[in-house]
């Protein structure tokens, strides 16, 4: 597994730890049920601390904690279940949230781009994937009808835009 | 007809070099056919059982006699010089080669065309009525709302791995040749006392295993807000609906597990938030954007009474029949809808040479203002002809063996490809259709009989829409043995129904014979004038069901 951060290849500052380890030192990725478990200590913790989401786990339950967190890592448990694509705009959108919103799981690189465009700034891809193979598939399209998280221009703002300077130009 | 801007071309042009990368990675061995699977889906293309198919989107069955003839060449050079009609209004080519499909795609692009979203677990090409823009009492051209839905709905980041397939359709008269009622969301354009036009929304009509209507869950959505209420649908189905079951997975089944009250409380809820936000606002400079291509085309000022037609009908008898079935009636004094059928006797409905697409592409161009419709029920339309001019149409369509006059008649089935050709099905359902085209050539007997919508599917998919014909058949494998099930009573239009089954299945041998006895003891008992589905409402399925088993 490589981390692709904002069309990056990273080192991952985060530890995944499952529910029964010993928590590291350093930045930690837990799963929701242990951050609720312990979320008082987790949340005083002075390192960086991750929530991963199970598919089905919505971000509303962790809507009030989203100051505290610095990676809501979302789940894709296979490549048809889209429903982390309407989990990342709503944690981007909704509760605005400004850290780091992360791929994780069956994360396909001809889906890359509508996961960027949902918000998700961190994909955590297959080994074969190449900085190359990363660029070509975050930019097959230069177009967008639909507005989303990634703020790019929809064609309905570009055609007004066009409207708008042809009308100025008389 | 709307016509592509820079944009428009853009994405489509993009998404044919992405589609022809995939293909080459998957020709190259770099992709298994499991892996190749989601990418060729949704693209529209389909493996079969001798090949693969691709299924090409007419987006709400509108058609350039241009792009007509596009198809009509795709036929002849990437396939056997024909094509498939199907009841989402678009095309299908059986038998292209893989290594073929991204030519066949720049090609498509060239006349503003494409295969996106017309398969997989995404939003569908939108469907309407054949006779927008012509019908007497339409509201608005449903075109104007189904072209900005298309536009909203391609290669939508958050909506392209729904559970399921999701299909919406579009009518714009009060009388529903959509079959809005039988879609995920079915859009029906309305206007309210202040004479605002808006739209009423359907949502978790379908059919397949689990047939039901959609449920009405709103009376009034204004205009600049339709896409954040799609939006809010889709958001609320793409993260709660099922993904355990694929059987499970359509809205339908949503909405009847919570109910359509707790659907409407939580799509309103996710509406309000949308709407707050407000990037899904659609300026109404928009909408006149693409309401502009629709516009009424040059009419000329005739009388409503042609003369030339009258007599034309007079002195000859096949034409009179043709006219009494295949016309509908235009908003305009003087012009008429024309239907092309894509049923002759015996034939395989839906099925269209490239000669004959050739032959329609000249007569729109000639007669009908440069355009045709694709119609659900899988036949062509012709939506503005003169009288005056029917019936050097109709003599042009004959020539073409395309002016069989059985439009709504017991011939003009509606028939999936079956197991000739699809993976899925248990029984044939194309030589059904034939048979029973075949017994009941006799056009005379056919007008007798009257409005009659025979429906056939190969399996419990109904990609044959059985659920909603008048007569349903549906066919089912019993261990190795194709029989079929009958339903009678179905309908798909404003007074949208399911078929009930009428008792056990009939053999291969059985089932035309059984469907003669249905019509004949429909035209036993039906008063003057009634239509068969009328006095099936009227009488129910016991009469049916005694004459059908007595001599069992």
């Amino acid at each position: 597994m490589q981390l692709i951060k904002n069309g990056s290849f990273i080192e991952d500052q985060f530890v995944t730890v499952g529910d029964d380890e010993a928590l590291p030192e350093g930045a930690a990725i837990v799963s929701l049920e242990r951050w609720q478990a312990e979320r008082e200590t987790l949340r005083a913790r002075n390192a960086p601390v991750g929530v991963r989401l199970k598919s089905g786990q919505e971000p509303s339950v962790i809507a009030q904690d989203l100051d505290k967190l610095a990676v809501v890592a979302l789940e894709f448990p296979a490549y048809r279940n889209g429903r982390a694509y309407s989990y990342a705009r709503l944690l981007r959108e909704r509760y605005g949230f400004k850290g780091e919103v992360r791929a994780v799981g069956n994360v396909l690189r001809d889906q890359f781009q509508f996961m960027i465009r949902c918000g998700f700034d961190a994909l955590e891809v297959a080994d074969n994937i190449t900085p190359e193979i990363f660029a070509e598939c975050a930019g097959f399209f230069t177009a967008f009808y639909q507005p989303a998280a990634d703020g790019k221009p929809t064609v309905l703002s570009l055609r007004q835009r066009l409207a708008a300077r042809a009308q100025a130009a008389g | 007809m709307y016509r592509y801007d820079e944009f428009d071309q853009q994405i489509v042009n993009e998404r044919v070099a992405q589609f022809r990368g995939q293909v080459a990675r998957r020709l190259s061995g770099e992709l298994t056919e499991d892996e190749f699977k989601p990418l060729r889906l949704m693209n529209g293309v389909y493996l079969q059982l001798h090949a693969y198919m691709l299924r090409i989107a007419i987006p709400y069955g509108t058609l350039s006699s241009r792009q007509l003839r596009m198809l009509a060449h795709l036929g002849r050079k990437y396939d056997r010089g024909y094509g498939h009609f199907t009841t989402r209004q678009n095309l299908q080519f059986n038998w292209p080669a893989l290594k073929d499909m991204p030519d066949l795609l720049a090609e498509l692009a060239t006349v503003e065309m494409h295969a996106i979203q017309t398969s997989g677990n995404c939003i569908r090409n939108v469907t309407s009525d054949q006779y927008a823009g012509a019908a007497k009492n339409e509201i608005e051209d449903p075109r104007i709302v189904s072209e900005i839905i298309r536009q909203w709905s391609t290669f939508h980041p958050e909506f392209s791995f729904l559970p399921r397939k999701f299909k919406i359709a579009v009518s714009g008269t009060p009388d529903d040749r959509a079959a809005i009622r039988v879609h995920d969301i079915g859009i029906q354009i309305v206007q309210d006392a202040k004479g605002n036009i808006g739209y009423e929304v359907y949502v978790g009509g379908g059919l397949g295993r689990t047939p039901m209507i959609g449920k009405k869950l709103t009376d009034f959505v204004p205009k600049e807000d339709l896409l954040a209420y799609l939006e809010a649908v889709m958001r609320v189905y793409n993260m709660y609906g099922r993904r355990d079951n694929m059987y499970k997975s359509r809205i339908k089944i949503l909405v009847h597990e919570i109910g359509a009250e707790e659907m409407k409380r939580q799509v309103d809820a996710e509406f309000a938030e949308l709407k707050k936000a407000g990037t899904l606002h659609l300026p109404l400079e928009e909408v006149a954007r693409i309401e502009a291509y629709f516009r009424p085309p040059a009419f000329e000022d005739l009388p409503n009474e042609s003369t030339e037609l009258n007599k034309a009908v007079l002195a000859d008898p096949d034409f009179a029949n043709w006219v009494k079935s295949n016309i509908a009636e235009h908003k305009v004094p003087g012009y008429a809808i024309v239907n092309i059928s894509l049923k002759p006797i015996g034939g395989v409905p839906g099925d269209c040479t490239s000669d004959q697409m050739d032959a329609v592409a000249d007569i729109a161009e000639k007669y009908s203002f440069d355009e045709l419709r694709v119609t659900h029920e899988q036949n062509l339309t012709l939506a503005h002809v003169r009288k005056k001019d029917l019936h050097a149409v109709y003599e042009a369509l004959k020539k073409h063996d395309l002016a069989t006059a059985n439009i709504n008649l017991i011939t003009d089935q509606i028939a999936c490809p079956g197991l000739d050709y699809c993976a899925l099905a248990n029984a044939r359902s194309i030589p059904i259709a034939q048979r029973i085209s075949e017994r009941f050539a006799d056009i005379a007997r056919q007008h007798e009989i009257g409005e009659l919508k025979i429906n056939n599917s190969g399996c419990i998919n109904a990609c044959g829409h059985h659920h909603v014909g008048h007569i349903g058949i549906l066919g089912v494998d019993k261990k190795g043995v194709e029989y079929y099930q009958v339903t009678l009573g179905g309908a798909a239009d404003e007074k949208t129904a399911i078929g009930e089954i009428v008792g056990p299945a009939f053999t291969e041998g059985e089932i035309v014979d059984a469907i003669e006895k249905i019509v004949n003891t429909y035209l036993g008992i039906r008063t003057e004038g009634e239509r068969f589905i009328d006095t099936y409402r009227r009488v129910g399925i016991e009469p049916f069901k005694e004459n059908l088993y007595a001599a069992h």
